[in-house]
């Protein structure tokens, strides 16, 4: 324990004095310190020669400690590295393989280039050494140089020699060969580097029998990238490989699965073996799930993969996935998605009745996701959908607040599927109407009412009440109570026209909000010049939506199948998503299929007939579905062939703006997506396919893009500034503010052409910053931008991106791209816009982290001239997410305590004093010294919120 | 691979830092680290995103800035492991499973105490078995062999070379030259079964995951042989033998769903032949693991009544069947039954046994020391309850139960281990065996 209590910089000369001592055992315990410190994160790099001279000893200890300390500073004093050389090199030749072993490996992590001239030698000797054990360091040795230096290991001719060494005799050896190969070649994606043919893969089917478990995991994960030629290899391999799915080790369980999933793609689906194959699977991937959380969680992630992939495996396999009470949160969770996959009218009686239970838990995120599952049940499985209904109406009867939402949302989705045949229960939902908060929720419930006004009798004052407080609803609940009452008005003309005049004139006189606007706009010209064409149009019948939902997109989930038991496949994204630089960026494909008599030239085709007769209609989630239909591709990485539904989508869409792309509008669960107004602006030039293209001639303009303005929040946003000149940037001006609303970082900017051409093509990206923000979506300017013209955009950020601390903290370096140039410029945000809404501490917390910061870290600063109480100013502070945790009244001075939580998860906390009469407030800032970088700026913000 | 590997302890302070990869040092949030060394941004960015969240653990894999931290948790303290790399996710748990199992062997508990006494320790196990983020040779038979915390002084060259052999060898479990007076070898089949039963009685899901753990003291290099009533085994035999064979002992055999082996299990001969052969680790070890679904003997029966009474008032009756052979003990019996949250005081009467209202742990603990098969015992309660405005409704956890039974549930018996050590003198006679079976208790729930 001694060993962790060092603090004082006066210790340095101390050890200094221990290290150069004569006697052994002083010194080792001086190494030791010095590398105790090391690990707490202090700085002992001054001490660099001193330790390197204990290097020659013969105490193997000693040495590892040495070697250790090595490691980590080499780097910084390179020069004094050299130093090292000799003894590494002396110690490469010992008699002892376990020393020669030991000096290889810790020279090919000393990451200084002058070393690694000398590394050359004893490297090439050290992968020709008697002694395997040296053999085996040393091919993990050459990754290692390759990771330094490519070059040199290409040019010394290491890589055959690593080659080589996958006929060695001892199985370690071949795996760790294995593994370097394959990393090297990770990098390399077009050279032929791990030469896969069959000879080399009968040596490492055979070493596979015989080595550790890591080795078999690295020489699966290796076999997994070869293509075998032809339905007999693919089988004799994955009969060699089968008997993997018995090992104690889930990792090499897993990794045999995924052999065995790529190379069943080459199996004749009649063959014996195939069935055989497909037996063998579900019991190992079962007998997973009673291993430790942490591993439990890896195969539910790919065992979700793998049902998509393959239902038969696990169709009959239900019960495993029921959820236990003392599951951790995270297992539960995926169990209930797979069970939601597994459902069939076989099953599902069984299921409902589990949901059901689980719908009574504690953890609301879980139940919440249960509730659902049952309305995905009830669209899945027809027959079951009365049951469905009645069990959500049980769950209504417990008025448990977000559970009654959370089923009122499944229940419009249900109407949607089988319209006509549940109305009954509308009563009870209409009971509940008061007790919905949540935008969704409210939404839903608005779509319900006005999608059956002709059977609630009452529909006019539902709906009246709701417009009350129309200003104060988020944008989802405004446009579905503005179609809604236009559908209450063409179904009940006679009794609605004063509610539909007052929507309308709410929607389009009193609203900022554009996208409202301009559906206000659009219904308000339908019903004035053609009522009957209105009818049509708005109570048109809306498509039945398909059953399964949150399928991964065919081709992603083809190459996540490559990926199974990798991080990919726990995150479901391509690796490229993930992993920087080359590595991973290769995108891997399933084999096609051969021998079965279909045409195998295109991947696409083997993969859709591989799913299923009918591939799965994939419908994407709210929101989403505009950016789909137009083909977006809001994520990048989703790439391959749209799936059919999407495609009918797009023939919709183009065929007429009343027939096609209104119907979707009003199809009710589209929430105010930028991407609406951009859907009307393509949709009716008949153009799907070019954006950008000019001439969509009035509608255009009705509905021009984004939704800048947005509606007004208690956030603070400063007003906008110029950022971009137009001097400075052939014309294009940028002028932009940041605002906090609803809980989403926005970048609100103004754009201006005032070049004489016409702008197009515009993007955006961010430079890494102190809170890692970045672009949520691209940054959406669909239209040409005339000379003269400017353009309001909202985009939408995130805090998700790399980091970087910049200086000022909050500064953010930005280039935008159009068809001219690029251009860079700079801005600030206020910080108080990475306020979070969750940042309100708990009281015992609060007072206990105060208690903890010492006085000496307290600064304080005054704000001149404000004439608020302190209710006002908490208030106001509170509009902003800065939150009042305490509030005390001492000598008729007021302190309010305060709290913020930034998005990275700094927490800060505040003192704020108020005199009474005296217009002058005092902060307080009590800071860890951790986060003290952040007072200069932080300090500037409150100020601002008091001037506004 | 493996980017780097952390262990903290509670307050997320740093205890072992190791870093493999340069990698995973590219968060330039602050440049003040010297030399890389203490890659102090993702150590941060990992305490304060998971061991100061506010919130559970939402996932055991968390990605922060595109570098992917996997932890486990042992009592206070955290592992966690670095990468930025597609690794293979099962592999990182793996070894971090293995690490602990490692740490354990050599210095017992995983505490912060232990930890900070045997660091130095640890950073060389971590050097022996993670190589550039590879996994290595983990087994700990083999690495204490080299790695003693003694010097290595006294080696000779032979030593040495049987070191290295071993470590890397096709049998790195086992080490030549092994001497025992008495060959010995203990075998327990410790099952734990599994029950979710329905407040009617149904049968939701029941399995028994057993485990084969073996003792072995044997010297030599021994070829062992072991064999068990699986049904697809007696039913080949019966088929090629002697058929009143099969039947009598196939109505014995059980159905295994799925099983593992220990790495010293030849897996290919036991996919073609179903025959399990191996060459023992020396000492303790688990020998395969298993998983069994059908005929399931479920050693108790609990049959839940509650009844709420008003809203301040709940009635439950609890009655637990034992269903085993009466000439059979089971102990250690524990029955839990939750109450709610707002409980004021409870009057409970159990037949047997002692029956406790903790109301630290919101539930009635009712404890039995022993109870023999085929037999009835109740228990009965009156819980009052403080009225409450909260329109939650309780949610009722289930009723759990622990035991432990000597039989095994599964009905999984032993039928031979046969040792053969051809090169020293002695015989499968000669080894003195002792067959044990326990069955335990595992998530034992029924739901009221």
């Amino acid at each position: 324990m001694f060993l962790f209590s060092l603090v004082c910089s006066g210790e340095i000369f101390e050890l200094k004095a221990e290290l150069n001592s004569d006697k052994k055992e002083k010194k080792k315990e001086a190494v030791k310190k010095v590398i105790a410190s090391m690990t707490v994160g202090k700085d002992v790099s001054a001490l660099f020669p001193d330790v390197v001279n204990c290097m020659q000893t013969d105490n193997l200890e000693l040495k590892k400690l040495v070697y250790l300390y090595l490691m980590n500073y080499a780097k910084s004093q390179p020069d004094m590295a050299i130093m090292a050389v000799n003894t590494f090199v002396k110690d490469c030749e010992d008699p002892n393989p376990l020393i020669r072993a030991l000096a290889v490996r810790t020279m090919g992590c000393i990451r200084v280039d002058k070393i690694t001239e000398y590394l050359c030698e004893p490297l090439r000797k050290c992968l020709k050494d008697e002694d395997p054990y040296v053999r085996k360091t040393a091919a993990v040795c050459v990754a290692k140089l390759h990771d330094i230096n490519a070059q040199l290991v290409e040019d010394q001719g290491f890589l055959d020699t690593l080659k080589d060494l996958i006929s060695d005799s001892n199985p370690m050896v071949v795996a760790n060969a294995v593994a370097a190969l394959s990393e090297i070649a990770e990098s390399h994606p077009n050279s032929n580097l791990l030469d896969l043919n069959p000879q080399t893969i009968n040596k490492l089917l055979t070493a596979l029998n015989e080595c550790t478990e890591w080795g078999q995991i690295f020489i699966l994960d290796c076999l997994a990238n070869y293509t075998p030629r032809d339905d007999r290899e693919s089988q004799s391999i994955c009969e060699r490989v089968t008997p993997r799915l018995s090992h104690a080790n889930s990792a090499v369980v897993l990794s045999a699965v995924k052999v065995l999933m790529k190379f069943m793609e080459m199996l004749p689906k009649d063959l014996d073996y195939y069935g055989t194959l497909l037996k063998k699977l579900a019991p190992p991937l079962v007998t997973l799930l009673s291993a430790e959380p942490e591993l439990q969680y890896v195969a539910l992630r790919n065992i979700n993969l793998i049902v998509q992939r393959r239902p038969e495996i696990m169709k009959h396999e239900m019960k495993v996935f029921f959820v236990k009470y003392n599951d951790p949160i995270y297992v539960k969770l995926e169990k209930l998605d797979i069970m939601i996959r597994l459902a069939s009218q076989a099953n599902i009686a069984q299921v409902l009745a589990e949901l059901k239970e689980y719908a009574t838990e504690v953890d609301v995120d879980f139940v919440r996701k249960a509730v659902r599952a049952i309305g995905r049940c009830a669209i899945k499985v027809e027959q079951s959908a009365e049951r469905c209904v009645s069990t959500l109406l049980d769950l209504i009867q417990t008025k448990v607040n977000y559970v009654v939402q959370e089923a009122i949302v499944v229940i419009k989705d249900i109407f949607r599927k089988y319209p006509n045949k549940y109305e009954s229960v509308i009563a009870t939902l209409c009971e509940n109407l008061d007790s919905l908060d949540e935008p969704e929720a409210r939404a839903a419930m608005i779509w319900i009412v006005g999608e059956y006004a002709e059977r609630i009798d009452n529909a006019d004052e539902l709906l009246e009440s709701f417009l009350e407080g129309f200003h104060d609803e988020s944008t989802q609940v405004q446009l579905q109570l503005l179609t809604a009452i236009v559908k209450l008005f063409l179904k009940k003309p006679t009794e609605t026209q004063e509610l539909v005049q007052q929507v309308l004139s709410l929607a389009t006189q009193d609203s900022d909000n554009p996208d409202l606007r301009d559906r206000g706009y659009i219904y308000w010209r339908l019903l004035s010049t053609d009522p009957v064409a209105a009818k049509e149009v708005v109570l048109a019948e809306k498509p039945l939506i398909s059953e399964e939902t949150d399928l991964i997109e065919p081709t992603l989930l083809e190459e996540l199948i490559c990926h199974i038991g990798t991080l990919a496949s726990v995150y479901h994204k391509p690796p490229s998503a993930f992993v920087e630089g080359s590595r991973g960026v290769q995108h891997k494909r399933l084999p096609c299929s051969a021998g079965s008599g279909e045409s195998v030239d295109s991947p696409e085709t083997s993969s859709t007939a591989g799913v299923s007769d009918a591939p799965p209609a994939v419908i994407p989630s709210q929101g989403d579905l505009l950016g789909d239909l137009l083909n977006l591709d809001l994520t990048p990485t989703t790439t391959g062939p749209p799936p059919p539904a999407v495609s009918t989508g797009m023939q919709l869409g183009a065929m007429d703006l009343l027939g096609g792309g209104l119907d979707s509008l009003l199809g009710g669960d589209l929430g105010g997506n930028p991407a609406i107004g951009a859907g009307f602006g393509a949709a009716p030039a008949a153009m799907p396919a070019s954006f950008g293209a000019p001439g969509s001639g009035g509608l255009d303009d009705l509905f021009d893009l984004g939704s800048g303005v947005g509606m007004p929040m208690g956030a603070y946003s400063p007003p906008k500034s110029v950022w971009l000149q137009a001097m400075k940037a052939k014309g294009l001006e940028i002028s932009g503010t940041f605002a906090r609303r609803a809980g989403v970082i926005q970048m609100e900017m103004t754009l201006t052409n005032k070049a004489m051409s016409v702008m197009t093509d515009f993007a955006i990206q961010f430079n890494r910053n102190s809170f890692g923000l970045s672009p949520a979506g691209p940054l959406q300017v669909l239209t040409p931008l005339s000379p003269n013209q400017s353009i309001e955009v909202a985009l939408p950020l995130n805090t998700s991106g790399p980091v970087m601390k910049m200086d000022p903290l909050n500064n953010l370096q930005v280039a935008v791209k159009n068809n001219i140039d690029v251009f860079y410029f700079s801005c600030q945000y206020p910080i108080s816009m990475l306020f979070v809404e969750d940042g309100k501490m708990e009281r015992q917390i609060f007072l206990a982290t105060w208690k903890d910061i010492p006085n000496e870290n307290e600064s304080q600063f005054q704000i001149k001239d404000c004439h608020l109480s302190s209710d006002a100013v908490s208030n106001k502070l509170q509009g902003s997410n800065i939150f009042t945790i305490a509030k005390r009244t001492v000598d008729g001075q007021d302190m309010l305590y305060l709290s913020v939580k930034l998005t990275n998860g700094i927490w800060v906390l505040a003192e704020l004093r108020i005199q009474a009469g005296n217009p002058n407030y005092t902060f307080l800032f009590p800071l860890p010294i951790s986060s003290r970088y952040l007072l200069e700026s932080f300090s500037k913000i409150p100020l601002i919120f008091f001037f506004l | 691979m493996i980017g780097g590997l952390f262990i903290y302890n509670h307050k997320g302070e740093v205890l072992i830092s190791r870093v493999y990869r340069d990698d995973i040092g590219s968060m330039e949030l602050s440049g003040s680290c010297v030399g890389g060394w203490l890659e102090r941004n993702a150590v941060d960015a990992f305490r304060v995103n998971v061991i100061h969240a506010r919130q559970q653990v939402r996932s055991p894999v968390t990605n922060i800035a595109r570098t992917s931290f996997f932890h486990v948790k042992r009592s206070n303290i955290w592992l966690a492991a670095v990468t930025k790399q597609n690794v293979n996710a099962a592999m990182v748990f793996e070894f971090l499973y293995k690490m602990c199992d490692v740490m354990t062997a050599y210095f017992g508990k995983i505490s912060e105490e232990n930890i900070k006494n045997n660091f130095v320790l640890i950073y060389e196990l971590l050097d022996e078995i993670l190589d550039f983020g590879y996994p290595q040779n983990s087994e700990t038979g083999a690495l204490k062999t080299f790695i003693t915390q003694q010097g290595i002084k006294g080696q000779t060259k032979e030593e040495q070379s049987q070191i290295t052999s071993q470590v890397t060898g096709q049998i790195g479990w086992r080490r030549e030259g092994i001497k025992y007076r008495r060959n010995e070898l203990f075998l327990d089949v410790l099952e734990s079964v599994n029950l979710l039963m329905s407040p009617q009685g149904q049968v939701l899901s029941a399995h028994v995951s057993g485990r084969v753990v073996m003792k072995s003291y044997l010297s030599g290099m021994p070829e062992c042989k072991f064999g068990m009533n699986d049904k697809i085994v007696i039913d080949k035999q019966g088929k090629g033998g002697a058929t009143d064979d099969a039947a009598k002992s196939g109505k014995q055999s059980i159905a295994i769903d799925d099983c593992t082996f220990h790495q010293c299990v030849r897996l290919s001969k036991f996919d073609s032949e179903r025959s399990i052969s191996f060459i023992p680790p020396d000492g303790e070890y688990e020998l395969m693991r298993y998983r069994t679904t059908k005929d399931i003997i479920l050693p108790f029966r609990v049959i839940p009544l509650v009844r709420e009474v008003g809203r301040t008032k709940l009635e439950v009756k609890v009655v637990i069947k034992s269903n085993f052979k009466p000439s059979l003990l089971a102990q250690k019996i524990e029955v839990r039954i939750p109450t709610p949250l707002n409980t004021s005081g409870v009057q409970v009467i159990c037949m047997k046994g002692k029956a406790k209202y903790k109301a630290s742990e919101n539930a009635i603990v009712w404890k039995i020391k022993r109870m023999a098969g085929m037999k009835e015992s109740q228990i009965s309660a009156e819980i009052e309850l403080l009225p409450t405005n909260d329109k939650k409704k309780w949610a009722r956890p289930p009723i759990s139960m622990n035991f432990e039974v000597p039989f095994a549930p599964s009905g999984l018996k032993v039928r031979y281990l046969k040792v053969f050590e051809s090169k020293l003198n002695y015989s499968d006679h000669d080894v003195i065996k002792w067959v044990r079976y326990i069955g335990r208790s595992g998530i034992y729930e029924t739901r009221c």
